[in-house]
């Protein structure tokens, strides 16, 4: 029987050694270790064996098996990891080929520009207020200081509706609203649609947006203004942002002031798009005018303020070196989808 | 404002250097828009003598000239026939340019040598009014004193720098060269050069001339001014003033009138001049004009005017329209003999809206628009009258009409050093700030500050920290940060239109933004019914045109303008979508009520269900309790059946649909467009309670599906309802998986099939419970006529 059981492991061994995939191993296997197999058929016959023999052949049988089964674990995990790796090779795929579409829409890109601004405000402690388009005279002009035949009004032309309502040509009536329902402190932007009766061209539009900024509180002082948007400026256009203050007229604020900032460009020696200047205006600022303040029962005396206003399309035309100013009221899908 | 620095020299001793000069003066409130040098463009041209003139060989029309040019002489030819021997002439030689970019070359003309040009006025950029003496059409033959060799833009004056101003409407004393002047000494703290004007009278008595002047309509005119000039030589002016006047961009004319001209841009006062046989009876009246009266103003425009127009009048008629502009016959001409000047101070307001009303806006009503002070009358009056002595010109009769209802009394402000550098934030030594508001020529008598009378913008304490501030410079301000606390807060409603932004961009929408006013034939367009109250819109009376004269009672005709400026560009979809307002009439006293809607188009890859997949998407991420679609056919702007309405429990939120092919067709696009419209307060006030957390489920689930046949015309979601019914608490969810119509389906009927999930949250549901369950939804749809197919 000790021959018997070295000629299994003996053809067991030469067998296994030429297997070549999975299918040829576990015949192999059932030839040799299964219930009808090899191995099995002379343990069988060790019913006929010597008490003496018994654990002698037992043993070497049970080593055998282990041997065989070492031989066919072995040969199945290489055969596993072979399927395996031809498996990750037929799935290779191209990684340069696009990527399935997702059709996320745009923001338009005055939108884009103006929650950018909103943003930075509301970081600054500004609330966002909101007020009618179509605005009373006199929360658009003459609670403004502007009364009617003022010069003022010449700059800006107005639709009217009636002798007493018009389209607003700022958002500073929403400034005036505010002031006049909720007491000082007060720190708002005004975002918004004005209009002015401007025929379409490249540079001006009927309507446009601004965004207009009011802050009032004891002690308010022009230095607060100063330091408050020339913050926003290096907020907006970053920290190496350089910001001037230079002298203006407006009726409803005094002092009253256009901030610019150092062209971008030419970093102030002048060129072609600061107009040679150096410095590009973007917003006009000032002191709250005291009669303003008084227009909207707040006392001059006991409170001041500052308020301040920009443009938004002006500045997203500079933003995105888009050159003509109608492309943001026509909507051309393929003008939307480059932001 | 155009500033000659020739000019201004004459008040301020400023060394000029341009870019400094625009710097400076705009940081102390007179903004410089722009700067340039007279002739900049010409350089080259010199002083030259016409030494012969010969006849060209091969050209009949052509002459050749020898030319001294001092060190040199050049041949030139030239076509011009208006020259002679010993003509001075300016010559541009080889290499020179001249306005327009022109450069001149050396070159042949016709075989003949020709090593420059001989310039007329006009290629100098000049014109007759600048030299009188000279011909329009031929060589400039130059009259003035010179050397040969000189450069022609020196002998002729054009080395003026001007800088050009950006005035702005509170500081019309800056509307002149004075004004400007003191801008400048104060700038630079440097003495402003004042000058007194002297009048030299001949004589006589100007009652006698003017035997009647009178201000009827004194609440319009504050004061008026009036002397006559007699024995007047008209003549071209000299040319010191030209110049000034052609660097000022006024156009010289006649001495006379230049006279005023040069007043008005010296002193800001705008002037007048009539001739004084065209004075009817001698009398002047200040008066509102008569209904039905008319003048033919000097611009040769008929002018109708009303009660609400300020006019000069003579005895029978209007000569002028005061402030605006002066009558035709009543002005200055060749055989003018004697003048009547008259410096006034009409009402701002009222000049600007006659100006406004007859569309002529002249150097003069801009200034008087902005309020010009009474004060300033006299002294442009009594320059006018230097003048004319000066010129020569005439010989001012003796006496001055001056009629004046203002009061002459100075504006006085406390100065309070304290407030101002609390105001302004600085820490400005009170002492300073006397010596800046004396440097800008206001009375400093202890505390209280006198203004001076051609400030009118000066009347509060707040006017007099700006005045202190943008001399000390605003760049000396420090920059501080605001006291106190703030909020810097969303509204939740403001937090609401967020959300909806960005579910419809992430639903793959495009933002857009449209014009609040159309036109209302829009209307027509999108089929409103005529009677439709979307026609009761809110109009505008001074519109740009038709196009924009109503404001939008419906974003509809917005979007569907901008989906097909899309389909007309050949885009091949578009998916839009907006917050728009709406601008709904409440009548003609009261302001509309503005209503925000979220409006959302597309056409192209695109259908009914996937606008709606994108609103239902919307409604949950806005927490709003499921919405109802209700099909509607009622509308005119969609289509009949394929339109939608829809609920939010029981209020309307807006409409989806389909646009009707008419409507499509109106606006030229040719493809389904889908278009959604919904109110967004109506939204906001839908929104569910806020979501609680929800025990995740312990039990198993149970599905289930129902197969039906049932009626073409029964909306899936009845049959959903009825599962619903039926089945009751139990259900999870529900999901409808097939819709099939066609081979072994009757005419008329459609087969819907539905899979749902049954769960309990208190255990594990039986067999039997889940079979009640389904056979009470059953029992529901056959109530609905359905026939259960499985």
């Amino acid at each position: 029987m000790k021959e018997q059981l070295k000629n299994v492991a003996i053809s067991a061994q030469q067998a296994l050694e030429s297997v070549k995939d999975q299918q040829e191993l576990e015949a192999l296997r059932v030839r040799f270790l299964g219930k009808k197999g090899e191995l099995t058929a002379i343990l069988k016959q060790m019913g006929s064996l010597s008490p003496e023999e018994r654990p002698v052949i037992g043993q070497l049988a049970n080593e055998t098996r282990a041997q065989i089964e070492a031989v066919i674990a072995e040969k199945s995990a290489q055969f596993k990891s072979a399927t395996a790796s031809e498996k990750l090779r037929k799935e290779t795929i191209d990684v340069t080929m696009p990527g399935s579409k997702k059709a996320m829409g745009k923001k338009h890109p005055l939108n884009l520009v103006l929650d950018e601004i909103k943003e930075i405000f509301l970081g600054m402690g500004f609330d966002v207020a909101e007020g009618p388009e179509v605005e009373l005279d006199y929360y658009n002009f003459e609670a403004l200081n502007i009364p009617k035949d003022h010069p003022a009004r010449d700059t800006q032309d107005t639709f009217y509706i009636t002798d007493n309502i018009l389209l607003r040509t700022q958002t500073s009536p929403v400034q005036v609203r505010t002031m006049e329902k909720q007491k000082p402190p007060i720190r708002v932007i005004s975002p918004g649609r004005v209009f002015r009766s401007d025929a379409v061209d490249a540079t001006h539009s009927p309507v446009f947006h601004q965004i207009e900024g009011l802050v009032v509180d004891k002690g308010v002082t022009m230095g607060d203004l100063k330091g408050t948007l020339a913050d926003f400026a290096k907020r907006l256009y970053g920290e190496d942002a350089v910001v001037r203050f230079r002298p203006h007229h407006f009726p409803f604020t005094e002092p009253s002031a256009e901030m610019d900032t150092m062209c971008f460009n030419c970093g102030g020696k002048g060129c072609r798009l600061c107009k040679g200047e150096g410095w590009i205006e973007i917003l006009g600022c000032g002191m709250v005018h005291p009669k303003v303040l008084a227009n909207c029962g707040i006392d001059p005396e006991e409170y001041s303020g500052f308020a301040f206003g920009m443009g938004l399309e002006r500045l997203v035309m500079r933003r995105f070196n888009i050159d003509d100013l109608r492309l943001f009221y026509e909507n051309d899908q393929r003008f939307l989808d480059q932001f | 404002m155009d500033l000659s620095i020739k000019w201004l020299k004459e008040f301020v001793d400023i060394d000029y250097k341009a870019r400094d000069f625009a710097e400076a003066l705009t940081m102390s409130g007179s903004k410089v828009e722009g700067y340039t040098t007279e002739g900049a463009e010409i350089s080259g041209v010199v002083i030259g003598k016409i030494n012969s003139i010969d006849k060209h060989p091969n050209a009949e029309k052509l002459v050749i000239c020898q030319v001294d040019i001092g060190d040199k002489v050049l041949q030139i030819v030239t076509g011009a026939t208006n020259l002679k021997v010993g003509d001075i002439v300016p010559v541009a030689t080889d290499g020179s340019t001249l306005p327009g970019g022109i450069k001149i070359k050396k070159g042949k003309l016709r075989g003949e040598e020709s090593f420059g040009m001989l310039c007329s006025l006009g290629e100098l950029g000049l014109t007759l009014g600048d030299f009188p003496y000279a011909i329009e059409d031929g060589i400039f033959v130059i009259e003035e004193e010179c050397e040969l060799g000189q450069d022609a833009k020196e002998v002729l004056g054009i080395n003026d720098d001007i800088v050009e101003f950006e005035i702005t409407s509170n500081r019309p004393d800056c509307l002149s060269v004075r004004g400007l002047a003191r801008e400048v000494a104060s700038t630079y703290n440097l003495p402003f050069k004042d000058h007194t004007p002297v009048v030299t009278e001949c004589g006589g008595d100007v009652k006698d001339y003017l035997k009647s002047v009178k201000v009827d309509a004194t609440d319009l005119c504050y004061r008026y001014m009036a002397r006559v000039v007699k024995n007047i030589k008209i003549a071209p002016s000299p040319r010191w003033l030209r110049e000034r006047l052609r660097a000022s961009g006024v156009r010289p004319i006649n001495n006379m009138v230049d006279i005023t001209n040069y007043v008005m841009l010296e002193y800001g006062q705008p002037m007048h001049a009539f001739d004084y046989k065209h004075v009817a009876g001698g009398e002047i009246c200040v008066r509102r004009a008569n209904e039905g009266e008319s003048i033919t103003t000097l611009d040769g425009g008929e002018r109708e005017l009303t009660t609400n127009n300020l006019c000069i009048a003579d005895r029978d008629k209007p000569i002028a329209v005061a402030g605006v502009m002066g009558g035709e016959y009543s002005g200055i001409f060749d055989d003018t003999d004697t003048v009547v000047f008259e410096s006034a101070c009409f009402n701002g307001a009222s000049v600007r809206t006659t100006a406004k009303y007859f569309g002529m806006r002249t150097d003069s009503s801009a200034r008087f628009e902005k309020g010009l002070p009474p004060q300033l009358c006299q002294a442009a009056l009594d320059r006018a009258c230097e003048l004319v002595t000066l010129l020569g010109a005439g010989e001012v009769v003796s006496g001055v009409i001056d009629i004046k209802h203002f009061e002459d009394k100075p504006v006085t402000i406390t100065l309070d050093a304290d407030w101002t550098n609390k105001f302004l934030g600085t820490d400005i030594p009170e002492a300073e700030m006397k010596e800046i508001l004396c440097r800008l020529g206001f009375e400093v008598k202890g505390n209280d500050i006198v203004a001076p009378y051609y400030r009118i913008d000066i009347e509060h304490k707040a006017d007099i920290a700006e005045e202190i501030a943008r001399i000390w410079g605003y760049n000396s301000i420090p920059e501080t940060a605001i006291k106190g606390k703030a909020n810097g807060k969303v509204t939740d409603e403001q937090k609401f239109v967020r959300t909806i932004n960005d579910v419809m961009l992430a639903a793959g929408y495009s933002q857009i933004n449209t014009y609040s006013f159309m036109s209302p034939k829009e209307y027509d367009l999108i089929c409103a019914p005529e009677n439709s109250e979307l026609r009761n819109s809110v109009t505008i009376t001074n519109p740009l045109g038709e196009d924009t004269s109503v404001m939008r009672t419906t974003a509809l005709p917005s979007m569907m303008e901008t989906l097909a400026l899309n389909f007309n560009r050949r885009n091949q979809s578009a998916k839009l979508f907006e917050i728009a307002t709406e601008y709904i009439n409440l009548g003609i006293d009261n302001l509309p009520d503005e209503q925000k809607v979220l409006i959302a188009g597309a056409y192209g890859n695109t259908d009914f269900f996937e606008v709606k997949g994108a609103l239902e998407m919307l409604f949950k991420v806005l927490n709003l309790p499921e919405a109802d679609f209700v099909a509607t056919n009622d509308e005119a702007s969609y289509h009949p059946g394929r339109t939608a309405k829809i609920f939010a429990g029981k209020t309307e939120i807006g409409i989806l649909g389909e646009i009707h092919p008419t409507v499509a067709e109106n606006y030229n696009i040719d493809e389904k467009v889908y278009v959604a419209k919904l109110n967004v307060a109506a939204m906001y006030k839908a929104v569910g309670e806020e979501k609680m957390y929800h025990q995740l489920p312990k039990f198993p689930a149970v599905t289930r599906d129902l197969s039906m046949l049932c009626d073409e015309a029964l909306p899936v979601a009845d049959i959903k309802k009825a599962i619903a019914t039926g089945v009751g608490d139990i259900l999870e969810s529900i999901e409808l998986f097939d819709v099939y119509r066609g081979s072994q389906i009757p005419e008329g009927k459609k087969s819907v099939a539905y899979s749902f999930t049954l769960r309990s949250e208190s255990g594990t549901l039986s067999e039997k419970q889940c079979t009640k369950a389904v056979n009470k939804a059953i029992a529901e749809l056959e109530k609905l006529g359905a026939e259960i197919r499985s």
